[in-house]
């Protein structure tokens, strides 16, 4: 009797053991498919970039300075083989990034600087979910903004200082990106400020520094890996956003850095490039996968520098 | 010594002065930056609070038989396709009998908007009593004349010029005489699909069209993030791989949303051949997109349990898994919902990566299940923010009301459920 009780226990202890094998087998797997998505993205996109640069060079594609995607649709057409050099797309997206930073950076950075150092936390409490809101609000909201409120606003005040704005102008698209980014920059950097010691704060006011001091010669040198961190975070946002410059930028790829001009962007020539009907092997379309492909390699290397900073900065201060 | 004393008052004079305008602009950068978003919102609730209603022109309609039902066989289908024009041009007619110019006659018809007829089609489809009884009804009127009793069209312009000639603007001031012109609540805009008119367009196909897209998303992504998160956390030991993964993840979350649209065109629909345009596809794109947010806000949640439940569970002799599920998930529940609510609300925002999976076609059928043709929401909002037609602006506009409401819905209920449902230890 005994040792039949034994045996039972002793065989649903087994499946007892099997069945939470396979439930950990089981997450084990679940947690495998965030890196099958990664090298999903890798693979897709670096095989359609390698058939791209099949027909066109890699050299002309990178280094090329005109951007013309337009290829004869028919064999027989007459009409230009099509130009595919990035480089005018990489100026526009940098010049509406930096438009962007420049509105971004000192506004976001001020309100981190008072929510985290001046703010009584009742105005905090309620300051701060608010600019989370800002956060919030949908990019294509802020795309439709920028077209239909910003841009004719600039235009006109332009027309009215004499300059020939575009109505599609980097300026629209740049400030609209740079208000998105003010929540983003602010709440990272209010983590980092609020996370520098107390003890250096308390020892500059002790010595005789007004607050404004304290914060600008002491918690914000000691910030500045932190700080750094959110920004390049938010250029890698700005560089991979989408609907705003859809919206409000232009198509004409133009090497420029006139804020008034129209300039496109990589993310812009990616959806041009890929919405309507077209055959999905001509150069056309796997140019997009190109463009994909160097802007994944862009957003993703300035993400693992801003993680990096973000990690010393943290053993320092641990 | 007095000397010294004066300059360092005058110093301190000055050192108070910068902290003061620091101060201030912080609190400015803070204004500029809510200031905005007051403005924001400010203009977009003018701009759309007009598509709330929606002019329509009182008719008496003569349900003629023999125009629209000859054979007397009420069979639904006929009476759907029926030509249902002629009532509305006799009953204009009737209204301004002085008009007899057969283009002005045309003309006249054109107050009203080209899918009247297909109103008249659905109101006896369903109530074929109607046929040869003669009712007061409220017609759509066109998207000109919408625009034109709204104030919105600017009528000291050249006739040549304007949308409406002077002709058209005094039939208008005559029917606004008699009363049988007026604002009504505006129910095509939330029963309605798209279309080319905008007086004919509505939201409803898209809000469905999102509905599915974040139903897949969500059965996708939750069951998916949560399990990772439990890995990483309760099961994982330090190794090269959960390092590996961990990163991952972290990386995931900052790739731009659109190439992850690129890859559901390559992969969901290139390799494993799924249905174009669906919300099925949408859903599984907007799931890898929100998988990082949800493992991280679950991961936070998981690690705010006490370890004295996990160690009192083990003492009582409940193995590893037991204790996990039994009891730490259960109380990291509230958190693991919070996260993946606000998850979905990036979700149901997200237009991009729709746009590379084709749900940007003009779809006029309200979606009927996951694997329909179908846009969402921003997208619809895309569409008709590019649309050259100027009655599209304050339904623009109204669309992108309804979004906020429900992202701020979405959001205050994460905010209350964490409230009420987290426990502090």
């Amino acid at each position: 009797m005994k040792q039949i009780h034994d045996l039972q226990l002793r065989r649903s202890g087994r499946i007892a053991k099997l069945k939470e094998q396979i439930i950990i087998t089981g997450l084990v797997v679940c947690s495998l498919i965030a890196i099958l998505v990664t090298i999903g993205i890798v693979a897709s996109l670096a095989y359609e970039a390698f058939r791209f640069f099949q027909k066109i060079p890699i050299t002309s594609f990178l280094f090329g300075l005109e951007w013309s995607p337009q290829t004869a649709i028919r064999a027989d057409q007459v009409a230009s083989s099509g130009k595919f050099g990035v480089i005018p797309l990489l100026s526009g997206t940098l010049l509406i990034s930096t438009i962007a930073m420049i509105v971004a950076t000192p506004l976001g950075l001020l309100s981190a600087v008072y929510l985290s150092q001046y703010a009584k936390t009742r105005t905090r409490d309620w300051i701060k979910p608010m600019l989370e809101l800002l956060a919030g609000i949908p990019t294509v909201v802020y795309g439709f903004f920028a077209a239909l409120v910003v841009a004719p606003i600039i235009r006109n005040t332009g027309a009215g200082f004499g300059f020939d704005v575009s109505s599609e102008s980097a300026l629209a698209a740049g400030l609209m990106m740079g208000i998105m980014l003010i929540p983003f920059i602010s709440s990272l950097s209010d983590d980092v400020l609020s996370s520098v010691p107390k003890t250096l704060s308390e020892a500059s006011l002790g010595l005789g520094a007004t607050r404004a001091e304290t914060i600008t010669k002491v918690i914000f040198p000691a910030a500045i890996p932190g700080i750094a961190g959110s920004l390049l975070l938010a250029v890698s946002r700005a560089i991979g956003e989408t609907m705003i410059v859809v919206m409000a930028a232009g198509l004409s790829a133009k090497l420029s850095l006139n804020p008034f001009d129209a300039v496109t962007t990589m993310t812009v020539q990616i959806v041009t490039l890929l919405t309507g009907d077209q055959e999905f092997d001509s150069a056309k379309t796997l140019a997009a996968f190109a463009i994909a492909l160097l802007l994944f390699i862009l957003t993703m290397g300035l993400n693992m520098i801003a993680l990096r900073v973000f990690n010393k900065y943290r053993t320092v201060y641990a | 010594m007095p000397e010294y004393s004066l300059t360092t008052s005058d110093k301190l004079k000055a050192r108070h002065a910068s902290e003061t305008r620091f101060r201030w602009m912080g609190r400015i950068a803070i204004f500029i930056s809510l200031g905005f978003l007051v403005f924001m919102f400010a203009v977009i609730t003018v701009r759309g609070i007009g598509a709330l209603s929606q002019t329509r022109i009182l008719l008496k309609i003569n349900f003629d038989e023999q125009l629209i039902d000859p054979q007397k066989s009420r069979d639904p289908q006929q009476l759907a396709i029926a030509n249902y024009k002629p009532l509305l041009t006799k009953a204009m007619g009737q209204l301004f009998p002085q008009v007899t110019d057969r283009r002005d006659k045309r003309r006249l018809n054109r107050l009203l908007s080209s899918g009247a007829s297909f109103e008249l089609a659905e109101k006896v489809t369903k109530d074929p009593d109607l046929i040869g009884t003669t009712q007061d009804i409220w017609i759509t009127a066109a998207s000109d004349v919408d625009l034109f009793i709204k104030g919105k069209t600017d009528n000291n312009v050249e006739e040549k010029l304007r949308r409406l000639k002077n002709k058209e603007v005094n039939w208008i001031k005559q029917l606004e005489e008699y009363g049988k012109i007026k604002k009504k609540f505006n129910t095509a805009f939330f029963t309605k699909g798209d279309s080319r008119e905008p007086e004919m367009s509505g939201i409803l196909g898209a809000m469905i069209g999102s509905f599915f897209s974040l139903l897949v998303c969500f059965i996708v992504s939750f069951p998916l993030g949560v399990l990772t998160a439990i890995y990483l956390e309760e099961f994982a030991k330090k190794s090269f791989l959960t390092n590996v993964i961990e990163v991952n993840i972290n990386n995931l979350a900052a790739v731009p949303s659109i190439v992850f649209g690129l890859l559901g065109l390559s992969i969901f629909l290139g390799v494993m051949n799924l249905p174009r345009s669906t919300p099925l596809v949408g859903g599984l794109v907007l799931a890898l997109m929100t998988l990082p947010t949800i493992i991280i806000a679950a991961r936070a949640s998981l690690r705010s349990v006490p370890n004295t439940i996990r160690e009192a569970a083990l003492g009582l002799g409940a193995s590893k898994v037991q204790t996990t599920f039994h009891h730490i998930v259960p109380l990291a529940m509230p958190g693991m919902l919070t996260g993946t609510l606000l998850g979905m609300a990036g979700a149901l925002g997200e237009t991009a990566p729709l746009l590379m999976i084709g749900m940007v076609a003009f779809i006029v059928d309200v979606p009927q299940g996951i694997t329909d043709i179908a846009t969402s929401l921003p997208v619809q909002i895309f569409l008709w923010a590019d649309s050259p037609e100027k009655g599209f602006v304050e339904r623009t506009s109204a669309a992108i009301l309804v979004l906020l409401i429900f992202l701020v819905a979405m959001n205050l209920t994460a905010v209350i459920l964490r409230k009420k449902l987290e426990k502090k230890w």
